[in-house]
């Protein structure tokens, strides 16, 4: 079985893993990384989604194996310092979650949106979140809260570019 | 909350001037507790929990829709790895019982034998046959293709109107009808004789798949004696009573677990296969046992929802006031009774007058047995499907008459000054202003500009039609009196438990019979606790969920929890108050009553001396000098039964732009103004009528579970079942009006179905709308782009 080289959440894990192992059941059911949910087998609802190597993927779509020698930031890695990313902070304040179900992957989704365009508008996050299905919330309220996000994750960049 | 997490989320409260001079909780927008372990990955879900020794389960299902089993073979799973048993339907034959239906509507309702795994005959693809059970779940799910069946094909029954002609394919043995149940109001035939309109149409209700976002998941222990379940339910206490009688095993042996349960819908209102087998394999086996199902194991096997065709006709004067209504239903139940199929319709049957009065109504529906997936309980159960029907015809009976949809719905509806008004059948409505909410709807939608919108792209031929839609609907919440229940032949009562606990340093544990899968209640109950009390909010905890932790209760659905729940904990709350009060009497040397109970602590009228409720706690813990009679500890609990049912209302608003070229629908604008009464959380309930609008909508214009001829479930995945994305819906405008319920003290009225109810008729009458110039009078749900092409042609 081959030996994947995984760092998760800063922590550096060695796991010899069959070739077919999804990288979320390496997360969930080998490392207690149990954040991750799965919500669905065919890669539509992105219950799933992390960060791998700083990109947002399904963590059901990509083996353990592919994942060797990376870097995947889950939900749970996101808060710091005893304080909530400022994703995790804007959909508490904007009511983004109700059963909480897809919320982790949501989050990680929005971030990666972010990547890309630091202010998007409603209709680029909506686009953007497609990928991942909420049954609760009918989006207004993620919506709102990606772009509260943005707002509060572009003066905390600006915070720490300011001399 | 954890010091960790009282760390992590900074509150923000929107607290209005008045609420913080009075510190009221109710009507605040408080920022959820539950969300700090939903946000950080902390969240106990069923599929996390990990036990010693746990192993795996994997079900065969069948791949056809009707057939006799022949031999079943599972020597070949038994000899790959890691496989440890592996077991047919006969091997538990004997002792597997039949699912539960406890909602026997009719004398003559025919509940056939519903085994958890098929023994002779299988009804539906995806009815388990055989389990594996393995130390992994990638073994377990490998040995279930070394299981050899053999199959007797059978005519699969598909269709309604086919299943109960003569000589059809038998579902059961005792045919193909399941029971028909009637209500009849007023005289049908003086309405409908000579009358000057007669709107008479038939709609189709398509079967829809709940999809919580969680799939189902069980695990089941045992230490030999006793039994721990822990499963993805929205209903522990009903599901222990259900396992108990099911399984045989004690219910006092037997603890059920919900832990943070992934929505529902309904579709956990169940008492399924997988739960009673898991029970069942933990006791043969010994050890611990999970199951969790793939997301396309439960689009077959989750229990679907709606699935009724509605032959419905309305008689009304040539100034558009209604004489009667005429409900003929046929209902498709699958192949089984689950637990409460064949009273879905019945939850409709009450609703198909709405907000209306009229003279005459009669009600009739037939449960029917296909070989499809048995249908049970799906957000509104049965209401959305009432609701849809009477709201399609009166935009009907408006362009029949060619007045406005709204002026005739105006001529019909009750009145804010008739309230309470019992209805044609028999409901009392106790509160309600449908003028206001339509006003406010009307407003906030632009209505006479959107209709000059529409009048100008009809003349000019535009390709891409404005369509208006109006919904103006009520619902019942509130399930249910008990006896009500029990006239409706329930199975059961429809009360709500409450417990609450001032513990010695005066922090308040409360216990509720509701248990929550994402609507909130661990903050909603703190805020009523908190006022009820005069405690602050953060020195309230909810449990909830555990039958071991909340010994009675009666569960989440039916938007019951707050209506039902909220009432028995403010009983509760009354009860410590009073117990309270007679020691702080006590203490303070006085009557009780000359004490004033204001912001947790009772006063000495006109005097300076008080006691506060935390300090009356802790002299009941330390019970040195209780008066006579008074037991230790300040703690209480309370049990509420309804008198009445609850009925939120509103005015929906729906604008779309259909293309005429492509048929693609858009959704312009979507207004709700909803009057659930007094609200506790108005971040909650927008948040319930958001979720419900995104429900109601995917109905109208996206969501179809699909069989094929032979029977399979072609919508069986995700990629198949066409769930709305954020970027196939608008953003909502949401709006309230505020008419107190006045059956219960909060003055609350339920949100958890509104949405839905509301949003399908708004959606599919402004698509039919737009499409009235080229006289398009109806599109059957869901509205594709190719439906409506097709209409067009």
């Amino acid at each position: 079985m081959p030996l994947v080289t995984v760092t998760v959440d800063g922590i550096k894990y060695e796991q010899q893993c069959e070739p077919r192992l999804l990288l979320v059941h390496l997360l969930r059911e080998r490392l207690g990384k149990t954040g991750t949910p799965i919500g669905c087998d065919t890669s539509n609802c992105g219950a799933c989604t992390v960060l791998l190597d700083g990109k947002s993927v399904k963590s059901c779509s990509v083996l353990a194996v592919q994942a060797d020698g990376s870097d995947v930031v889950t939900i749970e890695g996101l808060a710091s310092n005893g304080s909530l990313h400022p994703m995790q902070q804007a959909f508490h304040e904007e009511h983004a979650l109700q059963c909480g179900y897809c919320t982790p992957g949501m989050v990680m989704a929005a971030i990666d949106i972010l990547r890309d365009d630091p202010d998007p508008s409603e209709e680029a996050i909506r686009e953007g979140l497609e990928g991942n299905l909420c049954r609760c919330t009918g989006y207004c309220n993620i919506v709102r809260a990606v772009r509260r996000g943005a707002q509060e994750m572009s003066k905390a960049d600006r915070a720490v570019n300011t001399p | 909350m954890s010091e960790l997490d009282a760390g992590l989320i900074a509150e923000q409260i929107e607290v209005t001037g008045e609420q913080k001079q009075n510190g009221h909780e109710v009507g605040r927008a408080r920022r959820r507790k539950e969300d700090a372990r939903l946000l950080t990955g902390r969240t106990q879900w069923t599929d996390n929990i990990q036990l010693p020794g746990l192993l795996h389960v994997a079900f065969l299902r069948s791949p056809m829709a009707h057939a006799r089993i022949g031999r079943v073979d599972v020597s070949g799973a038994l000899e790959l790895p890691g496989v440890v048993a592996a077991f047919s339907g006969r091997d538990f034959a004997a002792e597997q019982g039949s699912l539960p239906c406890a909602w026997p509507v009719s004398e003559d309702i025919v509940i056939p034998d519903h085994p958890a795994m098929a023994v002779d005959e299988v009804r539906y693809v995806g009815e388990a046959v055989a389990c594996v059970i393995a130390t992994d779940r990638y073994q377990a799910a490998d040995a279930l293709e070394a299981i050899e069946v053999d199959w007797e094909p059978l005519p699969p029954v598909l269709d309604m109107n086919d299943a109960l002609a003569e000589g059809s394919p038998k579902v059961h043995e005792a045919g193909n009808r399941a029971y028909t149940w009637k209500l009849g109001v007023g005289d049908i035939d003086a309405a409908f004789r000579d009358a000057p309109v007669v709107v008479d149409r038939t709609y189709v209700q398509q079967r829809l798949i709940p999809t919580a976002m969680e799939p189902r998941a069980v695990v089941a222990t045992t230490d030999g004696e006793s039994f721990t379940l822990w499963s993805a339910t929205q209903i522990p206490h009903v599901l222990r009573v259900m396992l108990a009688l099911t399984t045989g095993i004690p219910e006092h042996r037997l603890r059920v677990i919900a832990p943070d349960v992934g929505g529902g819908f309904g579709s956990k209102l169940q008492v399924t296969a997988e739960e009673v087998l898991c029970l069942l394999l933990t006791r043969k086996l010994g050890k611990p046992v999970k199951w969790t199902e793939s997301r396309s194991e439960g689009n077959l096997t989750v229990h679907h929802g709606r699935d009724q065709i509605q032959h419905v006709s309305l008689a009304a004067e040539a100034d558009g006031r209604i004489r009667g209504v005429r409900v003929e239903l046929l209902a498709d139940m699958g192949a089984y009774l689950m637990l409460i199929t064949p009273g879905v319709p019945l939850l409709g049957a009450l609703m198909y007058n709405g907000i209306y009065k009229m003279d005459a109504y009669d009600f009739s529906c037939t449960g029917v047995f296909t070989t499809k997936m048995p249908t049970d309980a799906y957000r509104g159960a049965g209401r959305p499907e009432a609701t849809y029907a009477i709201e399609r015809l009166m935009d009907e009976l408006a362009h029949e008459l060619k007045i406005d949809p709204i002026e005739v719905r105006r001529r019909n509806w009750i009145k804010h000054e008739e309230f309470p008004y019992t209805t044609i059948v028999g409901l009392e409505y106790d509160s309600g202003n449908y003028e206001a909410a339509t006003d406010r709807a009307l407003s906030l939608f632009g209505y006479d500009k959107l209709r000059a919108e529409q009048a100008d792209r009809r003349d000019r031929g535009d390709p891409v039609q404005l369509g208006i839609g109006v919904s103006t609907f009520t619902e019942m919440c509130g399930i249910a009196p008990s006896r009500a229940l029990g006239g409706l032949n329930y199975g059961a009562g429809g009360w709500e438990h409450a417990s609450v606990r001032v513990l010695p340093t005066g922090k308040v544990e409360v216990v509720t019979g509701s248990s929550a899968h994402g609507q909130g209640h661990e903050t909603a109950w703190s805020q009523i606790v908190a006022d009820s009390l005069g405690v602050p909010y953060e020195d309230v905890s909810v449990l909830h969920g555990d039958t071991a932790i909340s010994h009675k209760g009666m569960d989440t659905y039916g938007s019951r929890s707050l209506v039902v729940g909220g009432m028995a904990l403010l009983a509760a709350c009354d009860k410590v108050k009073d117990k309270a009060r007679k020691v702080a009497a006590h203490a303070l040397e006085c009557s009780p009553d000359d004490l004033e109970f204001v912001q947790g602590a009772f006063r000495v009228k006109g005097t300076g001396a008080q006691k506060t409720i935390q300090e009356v706690a802790l002299a009941t813990f330390t019970a040195h000098d209780l008066p006579d009679g008074v037991e230790p500890r300040l703690d209480s609990d309370a049990t509420f039964d309804p008198q009445t049912f609850s009925f939120p209302h509103g005015t929906h608003l729906c604008a779309v732009e259909v293309d005429t070229e492509t048929g693609l629908t858009k959704i312009r604008s979507y207004v709700a103004v909803d009057d659930v009464g007094k609200v506790v959380n108005p971040l909650i309930v927008e948040g319930q009528v958001h979720g419900g609008l995104a429900q109601g909508i995917a109905q109208a214009l996206y969501e179809e579970a699909v069989y094929d001829a032979e029977g399979n479930l072609l919508t069986s995945t995700m990629a198949d079942y066409l769930l709305p994305s954020a970027a196939d819906l608008p953003d909502f405008v949401t709006d309230r009006t505020e008419t107190p319920a006045t059956t219960n003290p909060l003055g609350v009225k339920g949100v958890g179905e509104a949405g839905t109810i509301a949003s399908t008729p708004a959606v599919v009458n402004a698509v039919v709308d737009a499409l009235r110039p080229y006289g398009v009078r109806d599109i059957q749900m869901p509205c594709t782009p190719e439906r409506v092409w097709r209409a067009l042609q």
